[in-house]
């Protein structure tokens, strides 16, 4: 149902859309799009845990190429070394720590897991619906890439109170994490 | 390219992390999916960023990967407590405060 969607998104197929049809960057959106749709819907199905975290670098991964299509690179080159660099490591190594907890969730009720699908297909059809009605045909600007300079004026310009804030928080979450996973 | 191609996505992305978090009972799963949920919205954000051509939407799609480090920091301590104290992390297993 998913790809259905995601297919009628595709502008390119489209020849009433009149303005001018990026192909290439719309090729390459598909093929991201579907991978990273496949590597979600993998990763909260299977039951290695391991594998789980595997596909999530995928995920995350795909998110980043979505950033430079975007013309975001500082986002995208965070979101790599961030993400799959320092938070996926975390999560092995919590793997790793409660030694992976193989197969909790064969046992799980099946009306569990069909609440839990209706869930998400109803806010993914809310969503799609709002969307879908607000920006039926809205393009996105081609414009130049955003650059790193730019996005340094604003965090240390207009936003410096918020990233200071996020900067105590992460010093909290650093001395709340030691604390809690102390053994004593 | 449209807008809607990339709100799309993420929202089908979002309701995958929505299912994943309401299903799943090892709690290292659950917070994946956690990640999975904040990336959906990182990709909503810098589309929006690139959509009005403004900075901002950047700028807070950075603030949301600090604040999902911290947040995983401190989620997994906890599971790794849990673990500790019980030696599995089956989420359904804590009804320490069911009424």
């Amino acid at each position: 149902m998913s790809v259905v969607v995601l297919c009628a998104a595709l502008p390119g197929l489209d020849p009433l859309t009149g303005s001018e049809v990026l192909v290439a960057q719309n090729v390459a959106f598909a093929v991201i799009g579907l991978t990273m749709v496949a590597a979600a819907l993998r990763m909260v199905t299977t039951t290695n845990v391991v594998h789980a975290a595997l596909y999530l670098v995928i995920v995350l991964a795909g998110a980043a190429g979505l950033f430079i299509l975007l013309g975001a690179e500082f986002v995208a080159v965070t979101q790599v070394l961030v993400y799959i660099g320092a938070i996926v490591v975390l999560f092995l190594f919590g793997i790793m720590l409660t030694r992976g907890s193989y197969g909790t969730d064969e046992d799980v009720g099946r009306e569990r897991h069909l609440m839990a699908a209706l869930v998400g297909v109803l806010v993914l059809g809310v969503t799609a619906g709002s969307l879908v009605d607000t920006f039926r045909d809205a393009e996105l600007a081609r414009s130049a890439p955003s650059t790193a300079a730019q996005i340094g004026d604003s965090i240390f310009g207009q936003y410096i109170v918020p990233f200071e804030a996020i900067s105590v928080l992460l010093l909290a979450a650093l001395i709340g994490a030691v604390v809690v996973a102390r053994s004593d | 390219m449209l807008l809607n191609q990339f709100l799309l996505l993420s929202a089908v992305l979002f309701g995958i992390g929505v299912y994943g978090v309401l299903a799943r009972r090892n709690g290292v799963l659950v917070l994946m999916s956690i990640e999975l949920i904040l990336n959906a919205v990182n990709i909503n954000l810098v589309s929006f960023a690139a959509f009005r051509e403004a900075v901002p939407g950047e700028v807070f799609a950075l603030f949301v990967v600090a604040v999902a480090a911290a947040e995983v920091g401190v989620g997994l301590a906890m599971v790794l407590l849990l673990y500790r104290n019980r030696r599995n992390i089956d989420l359904t297993e804590i009804d320490l405060m069911r009424g």
